[in-house]
Order: structure tokens, then C-alpha cells, then sequence
């Protein structure tokens, strides 16, 4: 395996430090919501990862176009990177809104649009690495795999609208707030720092973490070709 | 690539391919029996998990019904792509120098012919199982629309499962994620149809299905080149 480059290097002590003074942030720094009290210093941690999941499938969904038109196997890395990253993320995303929704909404969970549709993603790309598992021959995983991709992501909006017809009460903060939402609130100047901070933190974590397992994915397919070198 | 198609020709190989597909079940009675028989064990069993009162069961209706044919459909579905694969049927289709995507279309008509099948019997049962009338235009169309959804997935993806070490295993997991949203407002509407619901909120239950069986139909035609190309 290549030695990482040193833009990589680099980037694993800036997460590692951002990470700290985002926990620092979340944690301490930012007041405490006047109404929810501490466990609103979740909403930090739980919308960056959110964020970062949906950045890792949307790339997934990319590479998969991608890998369709150049049948180039270096997008089937970097979209299998992408939807491991996007899984782990999307998974603290919805423990860490469970955490919350527990005494805000007294409930762990509820069948709302967003909850559902990111617990039904999360099951689309899980289902995705099954299929894999299930195919030896790398090209056809390839081929397969960027299909099943792109025609689950297509099918989340749906899967978001057909719920949104019943009703919603999950709080949008940033940007326009829905009067029927429950547990929303204004975010005041600390807030935001300690939330953009966050955003920003978990950003660079993701693109260091999806660098790792590109690379981890790159010496997976070296493996196979040599295995498949000795084979025939 | 094959030559350019006419539309005839396209016709011509969508049809025989349903065709083969119907006489080879006419003989068999291979699938059909089988979704039948499980829509009414499922239909028995849900009847005796839930015990429930005639008031409520009046309500969940419809669930119970689209419970029983997505379960139902997978199994139709999975035998249907397996026939093609045992003795390399599936091959041979392929080289026939007709377009690929009237291959796909032929066997989402056939899929679509037996989960319609099913369903004509399943529902007078169920009506009389359930003392509840649901001979209901509203919720033929609904049934219609919501079958087009799950076949068209379900037809595309058990062509890729049908191609894995896994198999068969593989499929509701692939396509249950994926048809929930037409799961979900097949059920509304289904519901609301029953309860004599006005149109506007039935309406947009229907659109979405719509949108999703168009776009879905659409991406089978891009995406099947893809999947069957060696």
C-alpha cells in the first residue's frame, strides 16, 4: 500500500483537532436551550452527521452514474466508500435524534416523514451491500451495484412525500419553521457558531474518513486481481 | 446491439414473451396456485394474530390487503425470473435479435397478469372473510396502480438477484425499500376509497403513485441494457 500523502496526514490531525474543539463547543461553549435544557446540545452532532450521510450516498449516487458511463471500477470504489461512510453517519444521525425526541416528544420514535425516510434509506444502502456480498465477479458487482444505488436514492423523495401527505411534526431550524412542528427553537449567535462549527468539523471528518476507505478499497481490489492472478 | 427495432417488432416480441410466460403457467400452475394459496394463508393467519374487533378490522382493511400482496407478489415474482434462469432461458432470450426493453415490458406484463389474477380472487374471498364489501372502482384503480409500482421494480430487480450467489433470499430486501412509498398511498388511497373519502384526499395519494410508476417504467428502459449486457 502507498504511504498516505501528506494532504491526508495532515487532514487526519485537523479532524481529530476540530473534533475536540467541536465537542468543546456543543458541549460547554453554547448556552443552554432555556427550554429543552442540555439535551438540545444533541441538535450539534445530530444534523452535521445527517449531513454527512447524505453527502456519502448522494456521492454514491454519482460515482454509479459515473461508473455507468466510463464502466471505470475506480467509481465502484469511490461509491462503496461513499455509502459506508453515508451509513455510519446516517446511524448516529438517527440515534443521536432518538436521544432527543425521547423527552422533547416523549418518545424514542415516531412514524414521521423524516425519521422514516432516513430509517428507510439507511435500510436501501444496507440492502446495497448485501447485493454485493451476493456477486463474485467484480465488473457485474459494479455494474449492479451503481444501479441499485441510483434506483434506491431515486425512490427516497417519494418515500418522504407519501408520508409528508399525512402530516409532519419533526422541527426545521434552520431556514423556514413549520408552526405544527414540536421542539423547535431560535438558534442565538453562540448557537450558531458551535453549530456551523460543527457542520464544518464533521465535513472535513467525513472527506478524511472517505479518503481512508477509497484507499482501503483501492488495496481490496489489488487483493482480488492477485487472487484472481494465482486462480487462473 | 440489436438492429434497429420497428415497432412492430416490438409489439410482436413484448407479446411473445407474455405469451410464453402465460402458456408455460397455463401448464404448470406453478406460480399462480402458489400466490393464491399463500394470499389466503396470509389472509387466515393476520385474521388470527390480530383478533380483532369488526369496527377495527373494517379500518385496517386495506393494509391487510396490500399486506398480503406484497408478500404474495415476491413469491410470484422470484419464480417467474427463476424459470428464465434454469436451463439458461434467460440466455436465449437475450440473443434474440429483438430490442431488450421489450423483453423487460413482456415480463412485467406477464408478472403484471398474475398479481392481477391473484388479486380478482383474493378480493371477493376477502370480502366474504371479512364480511366487507370490497368491490370498490376506486380501489381497483388504486389496486391497479399500486400492482404497476411493485411489479415494475420488483420485475427489473429480480433480474439482478436471479444473477447472485444469494438468489431468491435477495429480492424483498432489494425491492421492499424501494416500493414503500407506493405501499404507502396504495394504502391511503385504498383506505379512503373504502370510507367513501372525498377525491381531495385521495387525489394526491394516486399522483404519487402515478409519478412513481412512470418514473420507475422509465429508468427500467435506461437501466435494463445495463443489467443484462454480458
Amino acid at each position: 500500500m502507498k504511504p498516505q500523502p501528506l494532504i491526508l496526514k495532515i487532514l487526519n490531525w485537523v479532524s481529530g483537532i476540530l473534533l475536540v474543539i467541536a465537542t468543546y463547543l456543543a458541549i460547554i461553549w453554547a448556552p443552554t436551550e432555556a427550554v429543552m435544557g442540555d439535551v438540545q446540545r444533541v441538535f450539534y452532532f445530530h444534523v452535521a452527521t445527517g449531513w454527512v450521510g447524505m453527502i456519502g450516498f448522494l456521492l454514491a449516487v454519482f460515482s454509479g452514474i459515473m461508473y455507468l458511463i466510463k464502466s471505470d471500477l475506480k467509481w465502484d470504489t469511490i461509491g462503496l466508500a461513499g455509502i459506508e461512510i453515508g451509513l455510519i453517519f446516517s446511524f448516529i444521525n438517527i440515534v443521536t435524534g432518538s436521544i432527543w425526541a425521547r423527552p422533547i416528544w416523549n418518545t424514542w420514535w415516531t412514524w414521521d416523514p423524516r425519521l422514516v425516510t432516513a430509517t428507510i434509506m439507511e435500510l436501501v444502502y444496507l440492502a446495497y451491500l448485501m447485493l454485493r456480498q451476493g456477486i463474485d465477479d467484480p465488473i457485474r458487482r459494479a455494474r449492479f451495484g451503481a444501479i441499485y444505488a441510483i434506483l434506491g436514492f431515486v425512490s427516497v423523495p417519494f418515500s418522504f412525500l407519501s408520508i409528508r401527505i399525512w402530516r409532519t411534526i419533526h422541527p426545521v431550524v434552520v431556514g423556514s419553521g413549520d408552526p405544527g412542528a414540536e421542539g423547535t427553537f431560535d438558534m442565538t449567535p453562540d448557537m450558531q457558531t458551535a453549530f456551523f462549527f460543527s457542520l464544518f468539523t464533521f465535513t472535513v471528518f467525513g472527506i478524511t474518513l472517505l479518503w481512508h476507505r477509497i484507499r482501503i478499497g483501492q488495496l481490496q481490489d489489488k487483493v482480488e486481481q492477485k487472487k484472481l492472478e494465482l486462480m487462473s | 446491439m440489436p438492429k434497429q427495432p420497428s415497432l412492430t417488432s416490438f409489439w410482436k416480441a413484448m407479446w411473445a414473451v407474455v405469451w410464453k410466460d402465460l402458456s408455460a403457467e397455463r401448464r404448470s400452475r406453478e406460480i399462480f396456485s402458489v400466490m393464491v394459496v399463500f394470499s389466503l394463508l396470509v389472509v387466515i393467519i393476520s385474521n388470527f394474530a390480530l383478533d380483532l374487533n369488526p369496527k377495527t378490522q373494517r379500518e385496517i382493511t386495506a393494509g391487510m390487503l396490500w399486506i398480503t400482496f406484497t408478500f404474495a407478489g415476491t413469491l410470484g415474482l422470484n419464480r417467474s425470473m427463476a424459470i428464465e434462469k434454469e436451463n439458461n432461458c434467460l440466455d436465449g432470450l437475450l440473443l434474440s435479435p429483438v430490442d431488450r426493453t421489450a423483453i423487460l415490458f413482456g415480463k412485467v406484463i406477464g408478472n403484471l397478469l398474475f398479481i392481477f389474477m391473484v388479486e380478482i380472487i383474493v378480493l371477493p374471498l376477502f370480502s366474504i372473510f371479512n364480511n366487507i364489501n370490497l368491490l370498490n372502482a376506486g380501489l381497483l384503480i388504486t389496486l391497479v396502480l399500486g400492482s404497476i409500482g411493485y411489479v415494475v421494480v420488483g420485475t427489473f430487480l429480480s433480474t439482478i438477484t436471479v444473477q447472485t450467489r444469494t438468489g431468491n433470499i435477495l429480492l424483498p430486501i432489494l425491492q421492499f425499500p424501494i416500493i414503500l412509498p407506493v405501499i404507502i398511498s396504495a394504502v391511503r388511497a385504498s383506505t379512503f376509497f373504502l370510507q367513501n373519502q372525498p377525491m381531495e384526499l385521495i387525489w394526491p395519494n394516486l399522483n404519487l403513485m402515478i409519478a412513481f410508476d412512470l418514473i420507475y417504467i422509465a429508468l427500467g428502459v435506461i437501466f435494463f441494457d445495463y443489467l443484462v449486457e454480458e
